[in-house]
């Protein structure tokens, strides 16, 4: 039995070993916000706030998440009041078909809180371990900018 | 792409840890961002993955009293890129650590796990074997020379762990550096080359180009004369050809990859 929180909601389930997080989010818990693309942690459509790290949920097993705080794309904001970043990528017309999106605003969740991003270049850089086959990834960027000179009062 | 069956176990110490592995078919879970990959593609099938994350004490970065430090084995790469320790002590290292993977695997995977999965296009294997690290065992110290034996092959018998690395001080005035090239962002090496120059003598050490990580002492012993360097690095490594680059392809960028290494650290 693992007890674990997501976006302030606590739930108890049995869990296979084997069973990944990605996994229990959709299937256990109905949260299919959190997309699976290549289940060998390359695209990053997984990406998911575990314990205030951003991690690709298919490198984790849901039993090792036992006790952990987990944030999802469901817990960052509503269609009706969403995050800053949200908003950043409506602007901007961040998304195309959307697949990858709840693993960039994850990423960009993360990305925002550890790195300065003062150039275009470290944006790029920290989006590289996701994936958007739409190749969008221009408004992406442009986007996460904007989040980061609302930021610093710009 | 799911992985096959398997028992879990998360030990709250070591021993217990050790007495698990005692199963054959057991496997050690650390960060898993290469465990669980091979897992999904069935490359492996343990019956038993020991979960070590739920030992205390085995994540930290320390000095060492003697100008070097000591770095658990379940430290998160995240914590070896934003050390100020690290920085300050080993800056090749802290420089390294932009080019291990992306962010979210760099929160998860740790330098433990990394230097047991032994790639040989990984920067920390490479790295340890550079700095002349050694590594502490359940059971031993292993140099970081002796340490790796092929292609994710180490010297780790199936119920050792990994518990510490320890890394000397470099001498005063050691000039470093470290020149990757990959394909995108993030991805492994195609190769990449760390030197170190102090007391008039090179360190090289080149990954991707070879089964393991490769120290070249006969190129190091022609040192200062770069030309020759260059060409005894060529000469010495033994590159795969694969879906990346070519084998000649990989021996070139070892040439140009050297020249430049050492070019930052002289």
């Amino acid at each position: 039995m693992i007890k674990v929180t997501v976006n302030g909601v606590t739930f108890e389930r049995e869990v296979e070993p084997r069973l990944s997080l990605a996994d229990f989010l959709r299937h256990e818990l109905g949260l299919t916000g959190t997309h699976v693309g290549c289940e060998q942690g390359v695209c990053g459509a997984c990406t998911i706030i575990l314990n205030g790290d951003s991690v690709r949920a298919c490198l984790c097993f849901a039993v090792q998440a036992d006790g952990c705080e987990i944030e999802t794309v469901e817990g960052l904001g509503t269609v009706d009041n969403m995050d800053p970043l949200q908003q950043s990528f409506q602007a901007h017309h961040a998304l195309q078909c959307g697949f990858c999106t709840p693993g960039m605003l994850m990423t960009g969740v993360d990305l925002l809180r550890k790195y300065p991003l003062a150039t275009d270049a470290e944006i790029r850089e920290g989006l590289s371990g996701n994936l958007c086959r739409c190749t969008g990834y221009e408004h992406v960027v442009q986007a996460i900018r904007a989040v980061v000179e609302a930021n610093n009062g710009g | 792409m799911k992985p096959p069956a398997f028992e879990y176990l998360a030990p709250a110490s070591l021993d217990e840890a050790v007495a698990a592995l005692a199963d054959d078919e057991a496997k050690v879970l650390a960060g898993g961002q290469s465990l669980v990959p091979m897992l999904n593609f069935r490359l492996l099938a343990p019956s038993l993955l020991v979960d070590i994350n739920r030992i205390p004490g085995l994540d930290y970065i320390e000095d060492n009293g003697a100008g070097g430090l000591r770095v658990g084995a379940l430290t998160r790469h995240y914590s070896l890129e934003t050390s100020e320790l690290v920085l300050q002590r080993f800056p090749i290292l802290n420089a390294a650590m932009r080019y291990v993977a992306h962010l979210a695997i760099r929160n998860r995977g740790t330098i433990g796990g990394s230097l047991c999965h032994g790639d040989p296009a990984a920067e920390l294997p490479g790295l340890m074997l550079l700095l002349d690290a050694k590594m502490k065992t359940t059971q031993r110290t292993i140099a970081a020379a002796d340490f790796y034996q092929g292609a994710l092959e180490t010297a780790l018998a199936d119920d050792e762990i990994l518990t510490e690395i320890q890394l000397p001080a470099l001498a005063d005035e050691t000039g470093w550096g470290f020149e990757e090239f990959a394909r995108r962002s993030g991805d492994f090496a195609l190769t990449a080359v760390g030197a170190t120059v102090g007391e008039g003598a090179a360190r090289i050490v080149v990954i991707g180009a070879h089964d393991t990580p490769l120290r070249l002492t006969a190129a190091e012993a022609l040192f200062p004369d770069i030309d020759a360097v260059v060409a005894a690095a060529q000469a010495e490594v033994s590159p795969n050809d694969d879906l990346h680059a070519s084998a000649d392809y990989r021996r070139h960028l070892v040439g140009v990859l050297t020249r430049r290494a050492l070019a930052a650290a002289i």
